[in-house]
């Protein structure tokens, strides 16, 4: 069982694949869970912990936007684990949490520089072209090795 | 804030079925003597409680239409406050829109695992293009005519 960084983060149509196929998904929801029901901390906006800045500085420095270090705090420990990653270019909808586009940018950076099978495609535009982009992911997760479960 | 165990955990369960309904998963649940939350919702369910529980209660429900009911985790608890449209004064919650998005495609990404499962693992996708056999297109009318 792979520990598979998924791009969209939040994609249910990623996770859902990648769980199907026998493999355990990185998505942020769990980092988000941590977060939002720890009972030491209290809501949003005021549910980070002193730690969380100094994780996101692992990422990005001290100059960038303090949202890219924020969301970095999140997801730059997921993309540590990851042993495979799936990123998808051009999702229909991406605003709000996830809509930040410098941390996408350096997301997609950190796993591209790290020695990972990635799986890069697009997100289908039509419905024709969604069986081809399910055989492609199939494909990738069916080659990813699944022996040692941890 | 809503007090919620660490070990508790949350799946959003979303029916892209033609046989099965959020009603019927439901059912299931309430039939079930898990103690788990259920809150149905258009797209599926919302499901929470303890992880050992949720895990077999999703495995439960995905059976019920496997290539057509899909399940993804979920941050916040079913009914949160910070979350829930009720206490929010209405309008879409916060990750709507993706799901939205996501769940337009989850017909044709159902029929493709249907036909994965069918002719077995596939190492290269066809990119020729052929007429359309009429057999396949009775199929396509059928499966139309029972949404």
């Amino acid at each position: 069982m792979a520990k598979v960084f998924i791009y969209p983060v939040n994609s249910l149509i990623l996770a859902d694949l990648v769980e199907r196929f026998g493999h355990k998904p990185l998505a942020v929801m769990n980092q988000v869970r941590e977060k939002v029901t720890n009972i030491s901390l209290d809501s949003p906006p005021v549910n980070i912990t002193p730690e969380d800045p100094k994780v996101g500085l692992r990422y990005a420095a001290v100059e960038v936007p303090p949202g890219v270090r924020g969301r970095m705090a999140l997801i730059g420990p997921l993309i540590e684990d990851a042993e495979a990653a799936i990123i998808v270019e051009a999702p229909p909808v991406n605003f709000g949490c996830v809509g930040c586009n410098r941390t996408n940018e350096l997301m997609k950076y950190i796993v591209r520089s790290k020695d990972i099978p990635i799986l890069e495609l697009r997100y289908p535009e039509t419905e024709e072209n969604a069986p081809e982009f399910m055989y492609k992911i199939a494909a990738f997760l069916e080659s990813l090795p699944r022996e040692e479960e941890k | 804030m809503t007090d919620v165990k660490q070990e508790e955990i949350t799946k959003v369960i979303v029916i892209s079925s033609d046989k099965v309904l959020p009603v019927d998963a439901a059912m299931k649940i309430y039939e079930s003597e898990f103690p788990v939350t259920v809150k149905e919702t258009c797209f599926g369910l919302i499901v929470t409680g303890p992880a050992e529980d949720v895990l077999m209660v999703t495995e439960e429900i995905r059976k019920l239409d496997k290539n057509h009911i899909f399940v993804k985790d979920r941050g916040f608890p079913a009914g949160d406050e910070r979350r829930c449209r009720a206490s929010r004064g209405g309008g879409p919650r916060p990750g709507f829109h993706f799901l939205r998005e996501e769940v337009r495609m989850l017909p044709a990404i159902g029929a493709a695992l249907d036909e994965l499962e069918a002719k077995g693992p596939v190492k290269e996708s066809p990119t020729k293009k052929d007429k359309l056999k009429v057999s396949e297109l009775e199929r396509i009318i059928e499966a139309e005519l029972a949404r």
